[in-house]
């Protein structure tokens, strides 16, 4: 699977790459249920505050992105190059490793249906699965923990409150490392007393017990981790790899939202993020194999820089699979062009994909269940749901 | 200490609801709607804490210094000892300034309004995320909310948006009109092009007046944007200046740079606006203030606030009705929002789940614990996830349950009623205290469960953590 900066037959181009037609996605084998044995992993990152799609995975071969980016472009001689179209940010190190070993998938010019700038909208959409912003109330993720069967496996989320993506009927449980001092054994039995007939906050105690009784041993005792990526990354990975620990986390990062000074600032979180992956990796051992990494953000970044050294809210941006499980070493694009009349609405990537479509299709893979019924669920608007099939190893 | 029963609810609600929780000791109100309404006039801008604070203009000349020596992050400035001095000085104008915060709020006699301070300087978040802001962020509550909460939202907004927090927040001093005089001049110097950045405009736009689906699009951001250029900080030599008269005496800080200004007339919301100076984003903001999409995010704002997660539509357009026939005055909101029987249904339909900021306040009033600093209440609230003055984003801290009632939260909270318990002493006797701070509320099963811990510290955590006191 390649990618080409021209215009005109590249989707034709990846249709005939990945082996598959609309027709064939259709018919490929698929259990409709969830397997109960499964050993597979499914970890979202999200990108909070629009991450810069263009910087990240450089389109050095479209001769508009140097003159959009000005003295800001990626130096493609610098970067990890990944083929003939595409070129890894220079911090995205662990990242460019992992495409190399074909654990990698890159996807450029995606976006979720929404069209506006707004963060806060956007991540209700990317969150939420909606067509519009707050359409839905709960979480994509939290509606493919009930697809799963309930072996007492709830998802986590790396942070003290439960993210929009996770909310909903299914339980979840959410991790925060702390400074605290634990609270005594006699104090938390009677606190559950004390919930013992409040709807929310007596179900948000059960899983916060039993979430501590797993935190205890993956890090070992809480106030011992660091806060930074590595840690998130390595402390994910502990609960992970356990096997009964969790099949599906969601771990939150910030920092994308660069109106200014992006240079040094992307190239933080870039690497930030990039340690985050190699710690999971690390961290996962053997079940690395087992496991797909879904990176995106709410929506990309204007494809010029503006007056400031940044740029503002855009439409399309990349978004990452990796994994041991993800059939990688493949960047999937349906380029636009960043000519003046390719841009949407003149200033923003224009998104040839869907990344609807994208989480579907590997959720679905990831944990065998089949494409239409997963697109419906998560995704449960109107329209032509297409798949991408071919993500990851069978 | 009495122990009221049969007490009339709408005590409870007056406190928690609207207030910031019975300060234990204080007698409960007798007249709860009258307690709230007198407050409007006995309120205090400048309270004894707040008045040995920097200010904005001492803050800003901090910052300038910091910036003239090499600013953040330069390593080797950071060695110089006159680098330190400032950065030094820098943090502890920011830790009194979160000292007045804490001391203002637990220390109140008008904790209704003091809760509307924290309201609307959460509407016009600012973070101390940027370094650039935290020497401004508690100058930016003194000088730009405080003095406006019970005036009219124009005027709030005006002084909010001219705050050097807010501009250096939102990277406002850095954009230029692509045609005014400055980046034309610095186009012929060295061929670059200086340009906007919108994310001032967007943010008045989206967070600050009329709300994420407000009827405006990408071109009204820009045109905002364009009307927006010029508006900056002054700089440290004009901060500097003992005795100098302010251009904008009711603006420290703010300065208008006609050289940024972007030429000519600018049409926002299918309305132009000619003027040539500062006055064409002040006649923007006019029209946006006094706008019916502003009046109705703002009262669906307060009355999520105050009285339910998802608040009832009579509610809001009541809110919106004393909004749009007052032109904006705030009071006139207040009161409609007092007076308005939603407000004061009894719990547990509409109860707020309380934020960290609500509960450890509430929960330091309670048991008289204003005094112990030893507590260093902002690192508790970082514990917390809700650090003072850096939310994640512009938008501010979330307002609802399911931001906040999650698992490893109550946890925490769990960890810390065990530590305020331990610092209030065993002398606090939680089963006389539980139905002062929530009178008429208080559960029989709370009650029981609290007589029933094995020590008075087990006793006052549990009442802390009771589901009552969770909410309010």
């Amino acid at each position: 699977m390649t990618s080409t900066p021209t215009r005109g037959c590249t989707r034709r181009g990846f249709l005939r790459a990945a082996g598959m037609t609309g027709g064939l996605a259709l018919l490929a084998p698929r259990l409709l249920l969830a397997n109960a044995a499964t050993e597979r992993r499914f970890v979202f990152v999200i990108q909070r505050g629009a991450a810069d799609g263009l910087d990240t995975l450089v389109p050095y071969a479209d001769p508009a992105y140097a003159a959009l980016r000005g003295g800001l472009a990626i130096d493609a001689s610098a970067a990890h190059r990944l083929d003939g179209s595409f070129a890894l940010h220079p911090a995205l190190n662990e990242a460019a490793n992992l495409f190399a070993a074909k654990q990698a998938l890159f996807v450029h010019a995606v976006a979720s249906p929404y069209r506006e700038r707004s963060h806060f909208d956007g991540q209700n959409v990317l969150e939420t699965g909606g067509a519009a912003p707050h359409r839905l109330k709960d979480g994509w993720l939290n509606r493919l923990a009930a697809l799963l069967p309930s072996d007492g496996r709830e998802p986590l989320a790396l942070a003290s409150t439960v993210p929009t993506a996770l909310r909903g009927d299914a339980k979840v449980a959410s991790y925060a490392p702390s400074a605290l001092p634990d609270a005594s054994d006699d104090l938390l039995l009677r606190v559950g007393q004390l919930y013992a007939s409040d709807p929310l906050l007596g179900s948000l105690w059960e899983s916060a017990l039993r979430t501590r009784g797993i935190a205890g041993e993956a890090v070992g005792g809480p106030g011992t981790a660091r806060r930074d990526a590595e840690a998130i990354g390595t402390l994910a990975a502990g609960f992970l790899a356990r096997p009964d620990g969790p099949r599906i986390a969601m771990i939150e990062t910030q920092g994308w939202d660069t109106h200014s000074r992006q240079q040094a600032r992307l190239a933080t979180h870039l690497g930030a993020l990039d340690r985050l992956l190699g710690a999971l990796r690390d961290g996962l051992g053997p079940a690395w194999a087992q496991t797909v990494v879904l990176v995106a953000t709410e929506f990309g970044r204007t494809a010029s820089i503006n007056g400031t050294g940044g740029t503002d809210h855009g439409t399309g941006s990349a978004a990452m699979l990796v994994g041991g499980a993800v059939k990688g070493g493949r960047v999937l694009a349906d380029w636009p062009g960043l000519a003046p009349g390719d841009l949407y609405e003149g200033r923003d990537l224009r998104p040839t994909m869907d990344l609807d479509a994208l989480i579907a299709s590997a959720v679905g893979e990831c944990f065998s269940l089949e494409p239409g019924m997963v697109a419906r669920t998560l995704f449960p608007r109107s329209g032509r749901r297409a798949t991408l099939p071919s993500l990851l190893r069978s | 200490m009495n122990t009221p029963r049969n007490v009339d609810p709408h005590v409870a609600i007056a406190i928690n609801r609207f207030g910031l929780g019975a300060a234990a000791g204080a007698a409960l109100p007798a007249d709860p709607r009258r307690w709230l309404l007198r407050q409007l006039d006995t309120y205090e801008a400048l309270p004894p804490a707040w008045a040995a604070t920097p200010g904005t203009l001492q803050s800003l000349r901090a910052q300038a210094q910091l910036q003239a020596l090499g600013g953040e992050g330069n390593e080797a400035a950071a060695r110089t000892a006159e680098h330190k001095r400032v950065r030094d000085r820098i943090r502890e104008g920011h830790a009194v300034d979160v000292r007045a915060r804490f001391a203002s709020a637990l220390d109140t006699s008008t904790p209704f309004i003091e809760r509307l301070v924290h309201f609307w300087a959460n509407h016009f978040a600012v973070s101390v995320e940027k370094p650039a802001v935290e020497a401004l962020a508690g100058a930016f509550e003194r000088d730009a909310i405080r003095p406006h909460v019970l005036g009219r939202f124009e005027d709030l907004l005006v002084a909010a948006e001219r705050h050097p927090a807010m501009l250096l927040y939102l990277d406002q001093p850095q954009s230029a009109g692509p045609d005014s005089l400055a980046a034309r001049r610095a186009a012929r110097r060295d061929g670059r092009a200086r340009g906007l950045n919108e994310n001032l405009a967007r943010e008045i736009l989206e967070l600050h007046t009329l709300g994420v689906r407000g009827g405006y699009d990408q071109d009204d951001v820009t045109e905002l944007a364009r009307a927006l250029t010029g508006w900056s900080v002054v700089t440290a030599g004009a901060a500097g200046q003992a005795g100098a008269a302010p251009t904008w005496p009711d603006a420290p800080g703010f300065v208008f740079r006609a050289v940024l200004h972007e030429p000519g007339s600018r049409r926002v919301l299918g309305r132009d606006y000619p003027q040539a100076d500062e006055g064409q984003a002040l006649a923007i903001l006019h029209d946006l203030a006094t706008s019916e999409a502003t009046a109705r995010y703002l009262a669906g704002k307060l009355a999520r606030h105050f009285v339910s997660d998802t608040p009832p539509r009579a509610l809001v357009d009541r809110l919106v009705g004393a909004f749009l026939r007052s032109g904006g005055q705030l009071t006139d909101v207040y009161r409609a929002l007092v007076e308005s029987p939603e407000a004061w249904a009894p719990a547990p339909a509409p109860a707020k789940f309380k934020t960290p900021w609500d509960w450890l306040l509430s929960a330091m009033r309670g048991t008289g614990l204003a005094e112990r600093s030893a507590l260093q209440p902002d690192r508790l609230l970082v514990q917390l996830g809700q650090p003072v003055w850096r939310p994640g984003s512009p938008a501010g801290f979330e307002d609802t349950a399911a931001a906040w009632a999650a698992p490893d939260a109550l946890m925490r909270r769990v960890e810390m009623a065990q530590r305020l318990a331990r610092h209030a002493g065993a002398d606090v006797d939680a089963r006389a205290l539980g139905p002062v701070l929530l009178p008429g509320v208080l559960s029989q099963a709370t009650a029981d469960e609290v007589a029933r811990a094995e020590s008075p510290t087990s006793a006052l955590a549990l009442l802390l953590m009771s589901p009552e006191f969770m909410r309010r």
